[in-house]
């Protein structure tokens, strides 16, 4: 489905990713890891179009994506970016039907159908509720879910999302991936970058660690998610431990200074 | 079957609101427009010269090539040839103006921008004035080269402010008005100096860049209209697009809008609405930004239909802008349109300005 082929890309002079190759099947749930500036939403970026590759080709669907239409990309591939700010007060259901624009003919064209996926998308996300409210005027956890749903409304196969949940409260984050684990099921291909290490264990079927712009690891969530990974993406001494009920594996983090695992040792942590 | 119930109950309610919501659209056309029409007739009537309802619907009529004509010359000049066509033309430039106002908000994401604030206007000014200056006269194909120079001169001076005011390959929110009145402090202080050069009265250089509707007539209208046409019909066409592009760069090219050619197309509509209204009238301050967020604020920030109605808006407050100019002052003493849009248009901003923050939406 995605097909990266030695992509080296970045901004004016400056590469923020080299020479990273790896493929995403259909279905898939990815979690996009690493510390800041590591490159992931540069990576987010190139996979959505915005930032073409200095070196290498990226594939959707066989097609060399530098090659689609704009609207025929947004009819595949829908991002839901970091936490923004919009100023003019355009209600929420506005908001959502504008990811209906890629598949719209010109003019003026809302159709029955769109309005009907905007609803859903709306539903999907829990959002129905301020679909007359102005953008402007609710909290940037709704925004951010309002955000959602426009994306979901592109009825995309490919769904991108960079910090999509940093803003929102545990409950709301769970929520939002309960929610794309349920449309991963049943065929959204999933590719997240976050930094809640544990929520993409928890979710994420497959991880990559992003660290100075090269792909670190990359595999199965079981495998790749160990504490000499984590320590080597983060630099941070990290336990993982996995959950006696679910089976999945959770991360620590341990305090930096060498005094503590002493602490710890004699029976500092529960 | 419960949740499709719910579903379809759901699309009927949004599909009733919509609905609600074209009414009230149409509504606010049908009051525009009605307003319009009758501030034209009303417009026309003021002045010193005093015109009845008779002679006006006399010269109205035949010249709709419904009556013979029955008014002496003098009246049908005085009513047709010099009222008529500024009451138009005021009527065209405010269009025009509070038209490339909202698109330059919408496009630049900024409340303050418009055509005067952002330099273009006083660029248009200075490349028809330096048209003047060069004595560039003619025509082409029956177009006066005028509005080509402010056009140049809009384009130039809209390209310097956004590269002024770009940082880091982003145009910086904060600097773009910065940019735009410093290029235009500095373009009007070359049109005083073009102006002073060509030892032209006081009056030419007043009317590029306060703005004046003096002597001005049909052929100005003739100048104007297609411009106006082109950058109406550039614009239309991507009202929705717009809506879009008001999200911000990332946004737009996420949910599939061709970002860098609309937004060229969509700039250099509202530069040609800019020029063309500049070379018939010279740069009239205020109407391209308070127009816009009257219109905002009455039916919300819709492009498809803000348009509409900033196009009628802008024709509306510009009449009566004029209107006030050719009568507020005794003895037949003009003052400059622009002069009467900046005193109006000020502390109406600035009572906007305040309202809106205190709700929190800029």
């Amino acid at each position: 489905m995605i097909r990266v082929e030695d992509v080296s890309v970045g901004y004016e002079g400056r590469p923020v990713l080299r020479r990273l190759s790896f493929q995403v099947h259909p279905g898939e749930f990815v979690g996009l890891l690493g510390p800041n500036g590591s490159g992931k939403t540069t990576l987010i970026h190139a996979l959505a179009g915005l930032l073409a590759p200095q070196e290498g080709r990226i594939f959707l669907n066989g097609e060399p994506l530098a090659a689609l239409s704009s609207r025929r990309r947004a009819r595949t591939v829908a991002v839901v970016p970091q936490a923004t700010d919009i100023r003019f007060p355009f209600s929420c259901l506005e908001i959502v039907l504008m990811g209906r624009y890629p598949h719209q003919r010109r003019a003026f064209s809302l159709t029955e159908a769109d309005l009907a996926a905007a609803l859903w998308a709306m539903r999907e996300t829990t959002t129905e509720a301020f679909a007359d409210r102005p953008v402007t005027d609710i909290s940037g956890g709704e925004r951010q879910r309002v955000i959602i749903a426009r994306a979901l409304a592109q009825q995309p196969a490919v769904l991108l999302l960079d910090e999509a949940t940093s803003s929102l409260d545990v409950r709301k984050k769970v929520e939002i991936f309960e929610l794309l684990s349920r449309l991963n099921r049943e065929g959204l291909t999933v590719i997240c970058a976050l930094h809640d290490l544990n929520l993409a264990a928890l979710y994420c079927r497959r991880l990559m660690f992003l660290k100075g712009g090269r792909l670190l690891e990359d595999g199965p969530t079981e495998t790749v998610f160990t504490a000499a990974t984590l320590e080597r993406v983060y630099d941070t001494p990290m336990e993982v431990i996995l959950h006696p009920g679910y089976g999945r594996p959770f991360a620590l983090t341990l305090p930096l200074h060498p005094a503590a695992p002493a602490r710890a040792a004699s029976g500092g942590v529960p | 079957m419960g949740a499709v119930a719910g579903e379809s109950e759901a699309l009927a309610r949004t599909l009733d609101r919509r609905r609600r919501g074209r009414r009230r659209f149409a509504a606010a056309v049908l009051l525009l427009s009605g307003a319009l029409a009758l501030s034209v007739v009303l417009a026309v009537r003021l002045g010193r010269l005093e015109v009845t309802w008779e002679a006006m619907g006399a010269v109205l009529l035949a010249k709709l090539g419904w009556a013979p004509a029955t008014v002496d010359r003098t009246t049908e000049v005085v009513i047709w040839g010099i009222r008529f066509s500024r009451v138009i033309l005021a009527g065209l430039v405010g269009a025009c103006l509070a038209v490339a106002g909202v698109v330059f908000q919408g496009l630049l994401l900024n409340p303050l921008a418009d055509p005067f604030t952002l330099g273009v206007s006083t660029g248009g000014a200075f490349g028809a004035a330096l048209l003047v200056l060069l004595g560039v006269g003619g025509s082409f194909w029956g177009l006066s080269p005028l509005p080509l120079g402010a056009l140049a001169g809009a384009l130039g001076a809209l390209s310097a402010v956004l590269l002024l005011s770009r940082e880091a390959g982003r145009i910086r929110k904060e600097t773009l008005i910065l940019a735009g009145i410093v290029v235009s402090t500095f373009l009007s202080a070359l049109i005083s100096l073009i102006k002073s050069l060509d030892e032209e009265s006081l009056s030419a250089i007043v009317f590029w860049i306060m703005g004046s509707f003096s002597g001005r007539g049909w052929v100005h209208v003739g100048l104007l209209v297609p411009y106006a046409l082109t950058g109406l019909v550039l614009i239309g066409r991507y009202a929705r697009e717009l809506d879009i592009l008001a999200l911000g760069e990332e946004h737009s090219h996420f949910l599939g809008v061709a970002v860098t050619r609309v937004r060229l197309v969509l700039l250099i509509g509202a530069s040609l609405l800019t020029a063309g209204a500049v070379a018939v009238s010279g740069v009239i301050g205020f109407v391209g930004l308070v127009v816009p967020h009257v219109m905002r604020m009455w039916l919300g920030p819709a492009h498809g239909r803000l348009l509409w109605l900033c196009g009628l808006g802008g024709a509306l407050t510009l009449i009566w802008a004029d209107a006030l100019a050719r009568n507020l002052l005794a003895g037949g003493m003009e003052l400059p349109v622009g002069v009467v849009t900046a005193l109006l248009g000020g502390p109406f901003f600035f009572y906007l300005l305040k309202t809106r923050r205190a709700r929190g939406i800029w």
